[in-house]
């Protein structure tokens, strides 16, 4: 009697060792190869930063902190720093109030509502290199789509047209609509994700509470606003996390549109680390550039994660 | 109380329809019409582009939305024969399968293993290797360059086969994670009960359960791949090793002179497949991304 269960227990210690070795395993492959793949680039990253080190060259000295300080004091990174922040900063608020708008009107059914879901998910489902070329395109200097447009409604290249006596804007060579043509083209990209992330918050917000708040008589705007925006912060702020993450190491839009043009005006921190490491051929320079994103990145997604796992909870 | 009752009571549907947004009637099919346009837009541009003229597409009058002149093929034939577009078609087709193989032999046994045979920790380290999938090719390009040159796989579709299961692995491990939690513990209990060893069960029982979620990262291994443009661009430069992503941005412009036609064609038709087959499963895709906040 008394040995049957310390019988059972042992048969138990014995398969539950053999599940933990099973387990490490099957996680053994996968652990190893994200180790190999992205811990050793990553390790070799900071340690390029401290060292001059070029693509053709094999003398690799140490330099300490200067990339660093150099990079401070410099013109082009400065500029490539604030417009990282300004097109993250631009582009999340644009997504995060045109996303809820979008995901609310697509809570609705109406006719033909697939055929309006495949399009306007298209910027985020197609590969955003050939997505981005339709864009180019759309901004070319002397056949811009929008140009045409606003010529023959009256806005432009004429006498009196509000947007000026020429035939066209010139999107990617004034350095203004530079900038605003690649936070246009960041919040057409994200737009699909975020409102998709929305949405899903919004089909979890139980119907009874928007029913309760509706017999309360709360208005449409208060009903947003108090009752269903803060039941779904906890998925905002995922489509936030999401939106920083995706804008602010991008530098496919600046490499496509402008290269980083006119007159450096629309450089990032990621499109210059790619100009001065690989087609500058300094890659302790352009690794430092890098990771000066590492900080905000890791800090921002620190913080957002904290406030989405405590949020949930309570 | 008494005057509500009968008004909640008696809303008909479609007046309940109007009642749940801001925007009734036309206002709300304008809008939506809005971002429909702004979405699709340029897509459109590239359809019609792709038939047109190069005396109506180089001409600033003509109207950039409709034909000036009669449709041509000749962008088409253009791209099919006198550059290497099958080719990097071909290429990503190729990338994108040897990834989904490595990426389902390394994603789905590492999801298991988090997902049902370790404890406490398998939840800590699942949200550690999501994060590595958060990690920007921009932090890791520079030294992954050296490292692609160091295996001797430099401007070859190898490099790109090595590279992208580094974001491939971690999202489908998490995605399969929340699959194998969604299968009750019973089944494999059963297949033990009946002589089966936990890797027997686990073959036997539960991957034929998995089948919608292997299916699932199928789709996102390799629309993942074909999407990708940082690597392919740093570690390709051979014209003929190129994916169809970097082949069409970079070899139809050279310098200043743009092939404008079968550009934006090949852009397109590059396009829709993969997109179409993203759209059936974003919500998979956003399942995984807001399960982050936990269950």
């Amino acid at each position: 009697m008394s040995l049957a269960p310390a019988k059972a227990t042992a048969a138990e210690r014995a398969s539950a060792r053999r599940d933990a070795l099973l387990a490490v395993g099957m996680i053994a492959p996968a652990v190893l190869f994200i180790v190999l793949l992205v811990g050793v680039p990553f390790g070799l990253a900071i340690y390029y930063s401290l060292h001059d080190v070029t693509t053709g060259g094999t003398a690799v000295k140490w330099v300490g902190l200067s990339h660093f300080v150099e990079l401070v004091g410099d013109r082009n990174f400065q500029q490539a720093l604030g417009n990282t922040i300004l097109f993250t900063v631009g582009t999340l608020v644009t997504v995060l109030v045109l996303g809820t708008i979008l995901a609310e009107l697509l809570m609705r059914d109406f006719r033909g509502k697939w055929v309006v879901r495949f399009l306007i998910l298209l910027p985020w489902t197609a590969p955003v290199a050939l997505g981005l070329i339709g864009w180019l395109w759309m901004y070319d200097s002397v056949f811009s789509p929008i140009d045409w447009f606003l010529r023959q409604v009256g806005l432009l290249g004429s006498r009196d047209a509000a947007l000026g006596v020429l035939p066209n804007l010139y999107w990617l060579g004034d350095k203004v609509l530079a900038k605003v043509s690649i936070i246009v083209v960041n919040v057409w990209r994200i737009l699909p994700l975020a409102t998709v992330i929305v949405l899903a918050g919004l089909n979890s917000v139980p119907r009874d509470v928007i029913e309760q708040a509706r017999v309360d008589r709360a208005g449409y705007f208060r009903r947003l606003f108090q009752v269903i925006l803060p039941m779904i912060s906890p998925i905002l702020m995922i489509a936030v996390l999401f939106t920083f993450i995706f804008t602010v190491a991008d530098m496919i839009p600046i490499f496509i549109l402008t290269r980083g043009g006119p007159a450096n005006s629309t450089n990032t921190l990621a499109s210059l680390a790619f100009f001065t490491g690989i087609l500058g051929g300094n890659l302790g320079r352009g690794a430092a550039i890098a990771l000066f994103l590492l900080p905000v990145l890791g800090g921002v997604s620190a913080v957002l994660l904290r406030l989405i796992r405590r949020s949930e909870v309570t | 109380m008494v005057s509500s009752a009968p008004a909640t009571g008696t809303t008909a549907p479609g007046r309940e329809r109007v009642r749940r947004g801001f925007l009734g009637g036309t206002a709300f099919y304008l809008t939506v019409a809005l971002f429909t346009v702004f979405a699709a837009l340029p897509f459109y541009v590239m359809l019609i582009t792709s038939f047109k003229r190069n005396s109506d597409l180089f001409n600033p009058e003509a109207n950039p939305f409709w034909f000036a002149q009669p449709p041509t093929f000749d962008h088409i034939t253009l791209l099919f024969t006198d550059t290497l577009f099958v080719r990097w078609l071909l290429n990503s087709f190729m990338v994108g399968g040897l990834v989904v193989i490595i990426t389902l032999l390394l994603a789905v046994p590492a999801a298991y293993s988090l997902g049902r045979l370790a404890g406490s920790w398998g939840e800590v380290l699942g949200i550690g290797i999501f994060l590595t999938y958060l990690v920007p090719p921009t932090l890791l390009f520079l030294p992954f360059a050296k490292v692609i040159a160091a295996l001797d796989l430099q401007n070859s579709i190898w490099a790109l086969v090595v590279a992208y299961p580094t974001f491939t692995v971690p999202f489908c491990t998490w995605l399969m994670m929340g699959f194998f939690k969604g299968i009750p513990r019973d089944i494999e209990e059963q297949a033990m009960v009946d002589g089966y060893s936990r890797f027997g069960a686990f073959t036997r029982a539960v991957l034929p359960l998995a089948v919608p979620g292997i299916l699932t990262i199928v789709v996102f291994a390799f629309t993942l791949s074909t999407s990708e443009f940082v690597y392919a661009l740093t570690f390709v430069q051979d014209s003929a090793q190129k994916t169809v992503s970097i082949g069409v941005a970079t070899e139809l412009v050279r310098g200043d002179v743009f092939k404008w036609g079968p550009l934006l064609a090949g852009a397109l038709i590059a396009s829709i497949p993969v997109a179409v087959l993203y759209t059936f499963f974003i919500d998979h895709f956003v399942a995984g991304l807001t399960a982050v906040a936990g269950e």
